[in-house]
């Protein structure tokens, strides 16, 4: 349809996936296959040079010792460096291009972050350090927290959670714990039908049993059946805003003050902060807890499922029952880290301890570093922008693919379609697997589950209009396609490393290790899938 | 600013294209009272990269960094060398800035590291499989709680005393609100772990028993007794592994009977980092497979009948089973299970060994320097490469006097234990094979110092 890359690089292929002749070595130019670290290696290899031990071990220590060394084959260093490089060649990154996911915010990760994370005295620093030792690595907890505070307009931030479904849980325990202390046992929390499912894990995680709400054709929660549900059991509610059908929710104060005029507490899923952030404080709409992805919001890497992290701001109601460690500033300018042993000291109401040592200063660093980079000006410039693109989007492709609330007004972050209206037998997955082909990541797919065959676009701040506009060319196309029933969609993508996956036979007949003798191949054979 | 691709044509141009006067019509949801007019007040303005940088680095040489003084501090986080190839390897864009792989056809790059990772970890552990990491080892011991309890169907776990104090308080906390029985055993300072106490503690209400290996205290428990007394009764073994580099040396908890084996991996390929990020590691027989938290790659094939690895058994998971999931982790420790798995395949089991093995030279050469000062003795005869001393006073003062005279000398049992009766003069010392002769004999002239009380 669009000859935008008509002069690109396009591999000879000819009918969708057939090669024209097969090669010796199992690769193409540039399309390399890998064999596992295990068939490459060997037991009399190394990488790491390293003299044999000067002593004996203790006595003590004879009736521990190990038989024999771990079946773990080696590699040189030249082999390790290629085995990994060639690997990483099989992997979509934000760095090539467009990463679409609704509820994920896959943005540039700048590599500033990375350089400031790697200073000595930040990489290289134990969490057990006598505190003199380590004002530095607390004044970046303390400032990363002060700007958390100001940015969302609540009382404090528990620092430690490490991702954001343990911000959830964080969130929630402080719930639990404000409601010990008044002494009332209420054992239910409410969640929109829309919510990322680790909200209800989350909730029956800390021990509360899950209600479900429903969302009102407009894709906005159901404030009439929610306070139908509200009474003396429900310990609080939990709502995203932005909501994951894109949409802000313009009750949440209502829904707020109701919440608590019933004695419950409000949870928000801080997913979605990217579409706010700088724009709308959620402390001023009644929240009294929200986690805030690092890992979204904030810039710092993905690193293909992690780590993340997930501080959780807090309202006055809940400040006092944040877990421990944390950072506090004394009158005199001075920061203290409050661990167990100092606990005593003014902070009896924190609930416990969620992780060992102090949470993710990696994480801390990258997001500092990335805030100060933007600034105020900056992250609202950023919200602005990511509001922007997800309606450019949006009203782009409104016309080919359904949009369940186009008519509810603009969205936020992102942009909801679905699969209704293809050809028959056209589904959302055909699309997705479509955008393997166009050079794009798929959208998130079937999610939320209030839309059927929902395909969720979040394009981010960092997408330049031009990004956008081949992206968007290649949604028509796929669109124009399924509805014209082109039967190559079904068996997309072609011109990946690899194309459908057999999940059923990876479920009904679970292999999750490697089962063979180092060094020699398991099944497949070297040959029928190339190696190095 | 750099980061922000539109130009104010482009924005001109699309607000157009939406039918949209301004940015702010697109935030007519909000409502009036709660948009901010502009940008919100006291904080500072957007910076360029070299001033961000020069803010980042000042704060930084705030620290006293590990490679700067003589280091012996363990106590769940070790620095142990880390070869460069694996931070130039988890740099690769294809790796950093990629997702959670869901999209298997482009995505085979991460899945098969973590295949390769789950590979390694069940090997090093003895376990039949592991899964693809948690965010560490504090909170996978707390999952490994949760699922002995859903496979013996038994709400009783008996905790060591050797086990890590802060994974001790996480299990506690978490018990709090789930009211699962937690049986905290008291930490003792005593030459021998406490396994006796452990198979004493075990009844038939018990659903795991969870024993650190080595323990907090360097000492090494007898996993294959606590084993057999707790299945005897029906009840599962948890053993935790805060430093795997001691696998290369001492035999694998699985060997030995544990049923599930849990730890911190932050000891192979990822560094210090003031505690965080670190990376969960979690194994188990595969009986169990059903009940485990967290994500599992699989092998599989593609419609072309090539190998190909995807993420599986997902019913377990929050994004499908929702309320009824084995956990609600999402996010995990992804990049920090490449690092260790780089670092893994560098090394290679005999490389383990060997490094395994210097790491115990090294610690024994700490102790037999640091006992030659008067009053100062060693608690444990059999250790790997950390082990308590008894000081003739309170170890928490010394440490920070050590500190005043530039030598970064362990963790004192105060601050670990600050409930702890009897532990006071307990000073926690590891040694890796970053630790020279001149680091020791330094640590030993500044303690001698201090104890004899001359000032810094």
């Amino acid at each position: 349809m669009s000859d935008i890359n008509a002069g690109g690089w396009r591999p000879s292929m000819g009918e969708a996936g057939d090669a024209k002749f097969t090669t010796f070595s199992g690769d193409y130019g540039l399309m390399l296959e890998e064999a596992l670290s295990f068939e490459l290696g060997s037991s009399d290899k190394c990488g790491v040079d390293l003299d044999p031990a000067d002593r004996a071990p203790v006595s003590g220590l004879n009736k521990f010792l190990r038989k024999a060394a771990p079946g773990l084959p080696g590699l040189t260093e030249p082999e390790t460096v290629r085995h990994y490089t060639r690997l990483s060649r099989q992997n979509y990154a934000i760095d090539l291009g467009p990463f679409p996911l609704g509820s994920c915010t896959m943005k540039h990760n700048p590599r500033l972050n990375e350089k400031m994370a790697r200073l000595p005295g930040f990489a290289d620093v134990h969490p057990m350090q006598p505190q003199k030792t380590i004002e530095g690595a607390l004044e970046v907890i303390e400032q990363l927290a002060d700007w958390l505070i100001t940015l969302t307009g609540m009382a404090s931030v528990a620092m430690s959670p490490k991702a954001g479904a343990h911000g959830e849980l964080c969130g929630l325990l402080c719930i639990r714990a404000a409601l010990d202390a008044r002494g009332e046992k209420r054992d239910v929390v409410l969640v929109p039908e829309s919510a990322h499912g680790t909200n209800p894990a989350t909730a029956a995680f800390a021990g509360f049993k899950v209600e479900s709400i429903p969302a009102t054709p407009e894709g906005r929660v159901d404030v009439a059946a929610l306070k139908a549900k509200l009474g003396p059991n429900v310990a609080g509610v939990m709502i995203t805003n932005p909501n994951t059908c894109g949409l802000f929710e313009p009750d949440m104060k209502e829904i707020g003050d109701a919440v608590h005029a019933a004695g419950g507490y409000v949870y928000c899923d801080g997913a979605n902060f990217n579409a706010i952030v700088g724009k709308v404080r959620p402390g001023d709409l009644g929240v009294d807890a929200m986690h805030i992805n690092l890992h979204k919001t904030f810039s710092t890497p993905h690193g293909g499922g992690g780590p993340g992290a997930g501080p959780v701001v807090l309202s006055e109601a809940l400040a006092p029952f944040a877990p421990l460690p944390f950072v506090t500033r004394g009158a005199d300018g001075s920061i203290h880290l409050v661990e167990e042993e100092n606990a005593s000291e003014g902070h009896a109401q924190a609930f416990g301890r969620m992780v060992a040592f102090h949470g993710q200063m990696g994480m801390f660093t990258r997001a500092l570093t990335y805030i100060l980079s933007h600034g105020a000006d900056g992250l609202r410039q950023v919200a602005e922008d990511a509001v922007l693109n997800a309606n450019y989007v949006l009203r782009s492709c409104e016309d080919l693919l359904p949009a369940p609330f186009a008519d509810s007004g603009p969205c936020m972050h992102e942009a909801l379609f679905s699969d209704a209206g293809l050809a028959e037998g056209f589904t959302t997955l055909d699309i997705a697997k479509g955008l393997i082909d166009e050079g794009f990541h798929p959208m998130t797919v079937y999610f939320p589950l209030v839309v059927k065959g929902a395909m969720l676009v979040e394009p981010t701040e960092t997408e330049s209009k031009a990004g956008l506009d081949r992206f968007i060319g290649s949604l028509r196309s796929l669109a124009e396609r399924a509805k014209a029933g082109d039967q190559s969609l079904h068996s997309a993508p072609h011109f990946a490393p690899r194309r459908r996956l057999d999940e059923t036979l990876a479920a009904r007949k679970p292999v999750l290790v490697w089962k063979g003798e180092p060094g020699i191949p398991g099944t497949p054979s070297l040959s029928e899938i190339g190696g190095s | 600013m750099r980061y922000l691709p539109l130009t104010l044509a482009d924005r001109i141009a699309m607000l157009a294209k939406i039918g949209a006067d301004t940015v702010d019509d697109l935030f007519i949801d909000v409502p009036e009272a709660a948009r901010l007019a502009g940008p919100i007040e006291g904080l500072p303005a957007h910076a360029s990269e070299m001033a961000v940088e020069r803010h980042m680095s000042a704060l930084a040489a705030k620290n006293m960094s590990a490679g700067s003084a003589p280091f012996f501090l363990g106590a769940g986080a070790y620095r142990h060398h880390v070869p460069a190839s694996v931070d130039h390897l988890i740099q690769r864009g294809e790796f950093l800035t990629a997702y959670t792989p869901y999209q298997p056809e482009i995505a085979q790059g991460t899945l098969q590291v973590l295949f390769e990772f789950q590979t390694q970890v069940a090997r090093l552990f003895g376990t039949d499989i592991a899964n693809a990491s948690m965010y560490d080892g504090s909170t996978a011991c707390w999952e490994a709680i949760l699922m002995a309890a859903r496979v013996t169907r038994r709400g009783r776990s008996v905790l060591s005393g050797g086990l890590h104090p802060h994974y001790g308080e996480v299990v506690r906390t978490m018990a709090k609100f789930t009211q699962d029985d937690i049986v905290s055993l008291p930490a003792k300072m005593v030459a021998d772990a406490d396994d006796a106490a452990v198979i004493a503690a075990i009844d038939d209400k018990t659903s795991c028993v969870v024993v650190q290996y080595p323990d907090v205290m360097g000492r090494i428990p007898d996993l294959a007794a606590i084993a057999e007394a707790a299945h005897a009764r029906g009840a599962l073994l948890v053993a935790v592994v805060t430093e795997p580099v001691a696998l290369g040396l001492i035999e694998a908890p699985g060997v030995l009977g544990a049923d599930i084996v849990v730890g911190e991996g932050q000891s192979i390929g990822v560094g210090l980092q003031f505690g965080g990020p670190y990376l969960g590691l979690f194994g188990c027989r595969e009986k169990f497979v059903r009940q485990m938290p967290g994500r599992l790659c699989g092998e599989t094939v593609d419609v072309e009948g090539k190998r190909g690895f995807v993420l599986t058994l997902s019913t377990r998971e929050q994004h499908i089973r929702r309320e009824k999931a084995t956990s609600n982790i999402c996010t995990n420790s992804g990049l920090c299970a490449l690092a260790f798995s780089i670092h893994l395949t560098l090394l290679g089991g005999e490389g383990l060994a060997r490094l395994a093995g210097i790491n115990h030279a090294r610690a024994q050469a700490t102790f037999e320097r640091l006992t030659r000062i008067p009053g100062v003795s060693l608690m444990n005869d059999a250790y790997f490469n950390e082990a308590t001393l008894i000081l003739p006073r309170d170890a928490r003062e010394v440490v920070r006097e050590l500190a005043d005279r530039k030598v970064l000398g362990g963790v004192s049992l105060g601050r670990l234990f600050p409930q702890g009766e009897g532990l006071r003069n307990g000073l926690l010392v590891a040694a890796t094979e970053t630790t020279t002769d001149e680091d020791i004999e330094a640590f030993a002239l500044e303690l001698e110092a201090v104890l004899e009380g001359a000032s810094a």
